[in-house]
């Protein structure tokens, strides 16, 4: 069939000029490879990185709009008219539209926030704003700490925390909100404490809780933006679709080791997390960074830049992150910017949505509690009776199956590394007519591995139950616990 | 990119935008495009159809019974601070064009009490490159300052020459 398609203006250059193309074609879709055959410029500017339309081109035939009829496969007749059709929109980003006239600075204030007042993109008007905001933090740990600090001292009015941690001396390498005097304290006193410090004039409210799917929209409720500070998948998850749900931001930050990530999940305007991520990686796949490990200064970078998208969001000043995914390399010292796209069948935030309220987090991640085995108390000594063999003189193999950096701080006489990864291909060096005892840190990758070996027809193997750690509680408090 | 307009369109832009204030405006740009120069003919006014029904208002309250929410929202992302330009009025603007010889060039719209520099969002939601972006601050009512951005490429807007010709 012979059929024209109607070329917009802004794309006549890429076909000399010409407001209208002739084809051959018996479908839309063949229409389409034609005109991009004939044209191949055009292709870039019809068709995204990922070869579908883009987003804002619809094509018509005559009246018709092919999504309503047969899409790419809508059948075409002898004469008919094809155009290509832009849908538009704009307009401002602004997350709150502050009656700026419902809050007011007193002296204090004004002297506090003077740096801030004589910048013309903040100015009275944008403090004004900083302090009717509402912002809830979610996690008062790595990220959580440089980000409700800073938040504090730039005004925000309303700070919420939500957290049920208590402060451990772990943590005092990169959770700065937290002292050496308050180990042993809930964070939230912590927290609060400090930011009355900072900053008197900022409303507190602490929740401590998790962050559960019973809870989760009724504690997000009151606040303009929320600010994700976790490191696990159902948290994330759970935290983004309540964002999606209730129509807010969720400013996002991840780190592990040397490398972070920071973005702004904002469905109204651009993608959320499960755009990025439709499923969550299989359970274990990635590890937290109490398994991994983290640069304690890290998450102060990317903590921060959480802080300065909420402030941007408030103050509606600048680029947002929206759409953009920042990564950060500390070892490199390189910034690298991924554009994310909204997904337009996003469970969640696509056209035509499937989840509609909070599921259970923990099943849809396929979290399994604590990933801990129970292998049976026959396969299974405790830190004492591991003792009293080595005084008897018993013949065993001790395993430990850590990593070489976990071995270099610590170590159980006579033990023999085989790191967790490496065991199945160096299975071959245990020989199962030997009793064989395993372990690690705590008891969980150990239980791991023996039931791994129990599976390989190991019969005399077992668990050290509760680890290295508990080996320093029960038997030699000279070994460091980490 | 540069684009060509006179004080009339400058004009009628302005009071298109004083009258929808304080919600935006928006309307094509007719015109050619000639040795990489946008010559503006005619700014025709376009219907703001942003409405409940593109901004997701009902997941937003099925899920949450609280009534007060779809108020806010309406109140936080209205006309006030959005546009949308449907397909079928593109149709009817460049069917009315072509009848004249013209072509759409590109969009204008306002932005109410707000600089006149694009959003992120007008960047995500903008067409095609070599297209004009024209931007008109109202301020309290008045406006103010247009400006006009183009896309080089699909990554960002940059600023383009506005010039404007007496007659």
């Amino acid at each position: 069939m012979a059929v024209s398609i109607l070329i917009p203006t802004a794309l006549r250059t890429f076909t000399g000029g010409g407001d209208a193309v002739r084809v051959e074609a018996t479908t839309v879709g063949d229409a389409l490879d034609a005109l991009v055959e004939k044209h191949p410029s055009l292709k870039k500017h019809l068709y995204n990185e990922e070869g579908q339309l883009r987003h804002f081109v619809n094509i018509y035939v005559n009246d018709e709009d092919i999504r309503y009829i047969n899409k790419t496969a809508t059948e075409l007749k002898e004469g008919d008219t094809l155009s290509i059709v832009p849908s538009i929109a704009g307009g401002l980003t602004n997350i709150k539209e502050v009656a700026a006239g419902e809050v007011e600075l007193d002296r204090d204030e004004i002297l506090r926030y003077s740096r801030h007042l004589i910048m013309p993109e903040v100015a009275l008007e944008g403090q004004k704003k900083l302090k009717a905001a509402k912002v809830l933090c979610i996690g008062a740990g790595g990220l959580g700490s440089p980000l409700a600090l800073y938040l504090a001292a730039a005004g925000i009015g309303r700070i919420g925390i939500v957290d049920f941690d208590v402060v451990d001396f772990t943590n005092l390498q990169r959770q700065i909100i937290h002292s050496t005097a308050n180990v042993g304290r809930p964070k939230l006193d912590s927290a609060r404490e400090r930011i009355a410090e900072i900053n008197p004039h900022v409303r507190v409210d602490t929740y401590e809780t998790a962050l559960r799917s019973d809870n989760a929209l009724r504690l997000f409720e009151p606040y303009d933006i929320i600010v994700d500070g976790t490191d696990n998948f159902p948290t994330r998850y759970l935290v983004n679709d309540a964002c999606v749900l209730l129509g807010k931001p969720n400013v996002y930050g991840s780190i592990f080791r040397f490398e972070g990530q920071a973005t702004v999940f904002y469905a109204k305007e651009g993608p959320c997390y499960r755009c990025l991520y439709p499923e969550p990686p299989p359970p274990g796949l990635v590890p937290s960074c109490a398994e991994g490990g983290v640069l304690g200064v890290l998450p102060g970078v990317i903590g921060v830049i959480q802080a300065i998208e909420t402030v941007k969001l408030i103050l509606g000043k600048g680029d947002s992150l929206i759409g953009r995914l920042m990564l950060f390399d500390a070892l490199k010292m390189k910034f690298r910017e991924l554009k994310l796209r909204k997904n337009p069948e996003c469970p969640i935030c696509g056209e035509n949505p499937t989840v509609k309220e909070l599921i259970d987090y923990e099943e849809f991640c396929g979290v399994t509690h604590t990933g801990e085995v129970s292998v049976g108390a026959d396969f299974e000594i405790t830190p004492a009776e591991l003792k009293a063999k080595m005084d008897r003189g018993d013949e065993f193999v001790l395993v430990d199956v850590r990593e070489p950096e976990e071995f270099a701080i610590c170590r159980i006489p006579s033990s023999r590394l085989i790191p967790k990864a490496t065991v199945p291909e160096r299975l071959h060096e245990l020989s199962s007519a030997d009793e064989i005892i395993v372990h690690c840190r705590s008891g969980v990758r150990s239980g791991q591995i023996v039931e791994f070996m129990k599976q390989a027809g190991y019969r005399k193997v077992k668990n050290l139950v509760g680890g290295i750690l508990r080996w320093s509680d029960d038997v030699d408090p000279t070994v460091p616990k980490y | 990119m540069t684009i060509r307009l006179n004080k009339e369109h400058v004009e009628e832009m302005k009071r298109h935008g004083e009258r929808t204030y304080p919600n935006e405006c928006c309307g094509f740009l007719l015109g050619i495009q000639q040795n990489g120069v946008n010559i503006l003919r005619e700014a025709m006014p376009a219907e703001n159809e942003w409405k409940e029904k593109i901004n997701r208002v009902e997941t937003i309250d099925e899920a949450l019974p609280a009534a007060s929410r779809q108020e806010e929202v309406m109140k936080r992302e209205s006309q006030k601070n959005r546009y949308w330009i449907t397909p079928e009025q593109y149709r009817r603007a460049d069917q009315y064009a072509r009848d004249r010889g013209l072509g759409i060039i590109g969009y204008y719209h306002s932005h109410p009490d707000h600089p006149a520099e694009p959003s992120g969002y007008d960047l995500d939601h903008s067409c095609w490159p070599g297209e004009s972006y024209i931007i008109v601050s109202i301020e309290q009512g008045r406006a103010a300052r247009l400006n006009s951005f183009t896309k080089p490429d699909y990554e960002s807007f940059v600023q383009e020459e506005v010039i404007v010709e007496n007659t």
